[in-house]
């Protein structure tokens, strides 16, 4: 089933092993039944690592995929093809609800609408509690797990936590309702939290608060993250690497600054011309464009940008590109893009 | 349509609009003039609960109870729209202003082609209207005729979102008020549909009130800039003027909330803490809670709209002169 060599035991032989590691990870939808089946690429073959303590942003359009890695990461889909390696061990090698619930508790997600994310008819603390109860042996009793999800709250930054805890979500604004979505998924004692687009329902005024939170609770309760989002200057506030994702390919990946200073990719230019800049000068007439990401549905080879690609050429149209080292660790799949010179 | 002059299209004149909550009404715009003259393009920005889609909702005159307008008018081509009939209303309403809301998803009716909703609002008028305008509408915005045919869940977030704006184009009217309408696309989405909505009102040249959080995505687009805060206008001027000086430290707050893709990475506070609870304002200036430059007054005395240079802005940072006495 899967492309990947996996010994017996599912271990890949490597002490240095990245926290997660994606390998041509794909997942396809099948869309129409009978005759009119088709086969709909949401993610198609994404290799990607995670490191500890990393801030790994992932960005792209509306329809991208990016989505369905989080839901892949987090276990709600099965991948078509392709294996999930946390820390070296592949994760379909888990047989066990206790390693199931193991991997849950580490890489737990925090979703993009707070409005309808939060159970309105319990309080804030229902939620952390239950985490507590389900993921946190090691809390035995009620008092131990109050403490904790005080402490989660006020790592957050809310307070005073043994308030807010008995409050309804409708009593808590957006930005406070977001920062308790964190703190569920805190209860864990997560390594990897997935946040799937965890601002873009806020306002512009909030979002800064959640982002800087992000950079804090890296610090001080070292979890990684993958940000998805698909605000560039956002991810460039808080991310180390920047992935880039069109139609089911990464398109591009690297270290942020070296990703927006200097874009190989087509689609990368794109999207950074597409971020409104307040201090830019007023009057840059910038072009609209005014295409859409395909739905890839039973895709023939070729680069899945061409048709958007102000650059493309023949070769385009036949032969999908493959991510190639284009910089110090900056790759990109276009058969157009220049290697830097040194 | 009467002759308009020198007059503004629109006119909001001391606008006040309450929520009946029971024991103590909620001011939710609070006092509001703002003039929108033919063809001109004014974003009004701030956050969530500033009382910006109240505004907005009253221009349009779709408020239901609890909330009402306790004062003030609004004139639109020489006619005050508060106090007039629904019957009345229902006549401008399309053919002379037309409101685009924040979600189209939920806008449009579900169960119906967007050729059938276009015929709906072209039946709710007695102007005759040629066949083929919901045809041409939709090229206007860039979406096929064929779509005509489409229901809503047929298309994507960003055409459905152009399918409304054609929708308001039906009639050619010369105010589009829109709420939010971008908010729920992505960047390239949203830069398309900015880009799209600027080059229609060069081409037609109506004029169009435009709400938004987002204030760095009406930089590029707007004439004229209203930053609202706390149910009241914080600051008022040409676009480019309150982006180069922003006079109030809520304008200047909320331009210093975005990180940049450009120049170099600097950390960023955002505005502390969140905007006050309306029915129970803070005494004194209402953003003095929050407000990096308060000082002993802001308390103490509440501002008005001050001239500074070419904007106006209600900070006592700014006190020289008024701008307008409070009647009240």
């Amino acid at each position: 089933m899967t492309s990947v060599d996996v010994n017996e035991a599912g271990v890949t032989e490597s002490a240095a092993a990245p926290l997660l590691e994606a390998r041509e990870l794909t997942r396809h939808f099948r869309v129409g039944r009978g005759f009119s089946r088709q086969m709909l690429h949401a993610v198609d073959e994404v290799n990607f690592t995670i490191g500890r303590q990393e801030i790994v942003a992932l960005a792209g359009e509306s329809g991208s995929g990016k989505s369905t890695i989080a839901r892949l990461l987090a276990g709600v889909y099965k991948p078509t093809s392709g294996e999930i390696f946390y820390q070296g061990r592949a994760t379909s090698t888990y047989r066990s609800r206790k390693d199931q619930l193991s991997y849950r508790g580490d890489v737990p997600m925090v979703f993009q609408d707070p409005f309808s994310s939060l159970n309105p008819a319990f309080r804030v603390k229902h939620g952390i509690l239950r985490s507590l109860k389900l993921h946190r042996r090691d809390l035995t009793t009620k008092a131990q797990r109050f403490e904790e999800a005080e402490r989660v709250i006020e790592a957050v930054g809310l307070s005073p936590a043994g308030d807010v805890m008995h409050r309804y979500p409708y009593e808590l604004s957006g930005g406070q309702r977001q920062r308790i979505g964190f703190a569920q998924a805190l209860a864990h004692k997560p390594k990897l939290i997935l946040a799937d687009e965890p601002v873009s329902m806020l306002d512009v005024s909030i979002r800064i608060g959640l982002l800087n939170l992000m950079a804090e609770l890296r610090r001080s309760e070292g979890v990684s993250f993958l940000y998805i989002t698909h605000d560039i200057a956002s991810a460039r506030y808080v991310a180390d690497r920047l992935m880039i994702m069109y139609a089911g390919h990464v398109v591009e990946t690297g270290p942020t600054e070296s990703v927006l200073q200097n874009p190989k990719h087509p689609y990368t230019d794109l999207l950074l011309g597409a971020v409104p800049d307040p201090r830019a000068p007023l009057n840059t007439g910038i072009e609209g464009d005014t295409g859409e990401p395909p739905k890839v549905i039973d895709p023939a080879p070729g680069c899945r940008f061409r048709w958007r690609c102000p650059l493309a050429v023949d070769r385009c149209h036949s032969e999908t590109p493959l991510l190639r080292v284009l910089g110090k660790n900056h790759e990109a799949a276009c058969h157009v893009a220049e290697p830097d010179t040194n | 349509m009467p002759s308009l002059d020198n007059r503004p299209l629109l006119e909001v004149r001391d606008l006040t609009v309450e929520y009946d909550t029971g024991d103590r009404p909620v001011v939710a715009v609070d006092h509001v003039d703002l003039d929108v003259h033919a063809g001109e393009f004014v974003g009004v920005v701030g956050e969530s609960g500033c009382g910006k889609s109240t505004l907005l909702f009253a221009i349009a005159q779709l408020l239901s109870s609890p909330a009402a307008i306790t004062g003030g008018s609004v004139t639109f081509q020489g006619q005050d729209l508060v106090g007039m009939s629904e019957k009345k209303l229902s006549a401008l309403r399309w053919r002379d202003f037309s409101v685009v809301m924040q979600s189209a998803m939920n806008a449009l009716n579900p169960v119906k082609s967007i050729g059938a909703q276009f015929r709906d609002t072209i039946m709710a008028h007695d102007e005759p209207v040629a066949d083929e305008r919901p045809a041409e509408v939709l090229r206007l915005v860039g979406i096929d005729p064929i779509h005509l045919k489409s229901y809503p869940h047929q298309l994507s977030g960003g055409m459905r979102q152009r399918a409304m704006i054609a929708m308001a184009l039906l009639f050619t009217p010369d105010l589009i008020i829109m709420d939010e309408p971008t908010s729920a696309l992505d960047v390239v989405a949203q830069r398309s549909l900015m880009v799209q909505i600027k080059e229609l009102q060069k081409q037609l040249g109506f004029a169009v009130i435009f709400v938004t959080h987002d204030m760095s995505l009406v930089s590029h687009f707007s004439d004229k800039l209203v930053v609202m805060y706390a149910g009241q206008v914080v600051e008022f001027g040409d676009t480019r003027a309150v982006f180069d000086h922003p006079e109030h430290p809520y304008s200047a707050g909320l331009l210093d909330a975005f990180p940049s893709i450009r120049g170099p990475k600097v950390p960023l506070t955002g505005i502390p803490g969140s905007p006050p609870n309306l029915a129970d304002p803070p005494p004194g200036c209402r953003f003095q809670p929050r407000c990096p430059k308060a000082f002993e007054d802001c308390p103490k005395i509440e501002p008005e709209l001050y001239q500074v240079g070419a904007v106006q802005a209600r900070c006592l940072l700014h006190v020289k002169e008024p701008v307008r006495e409070r009647t009240s």
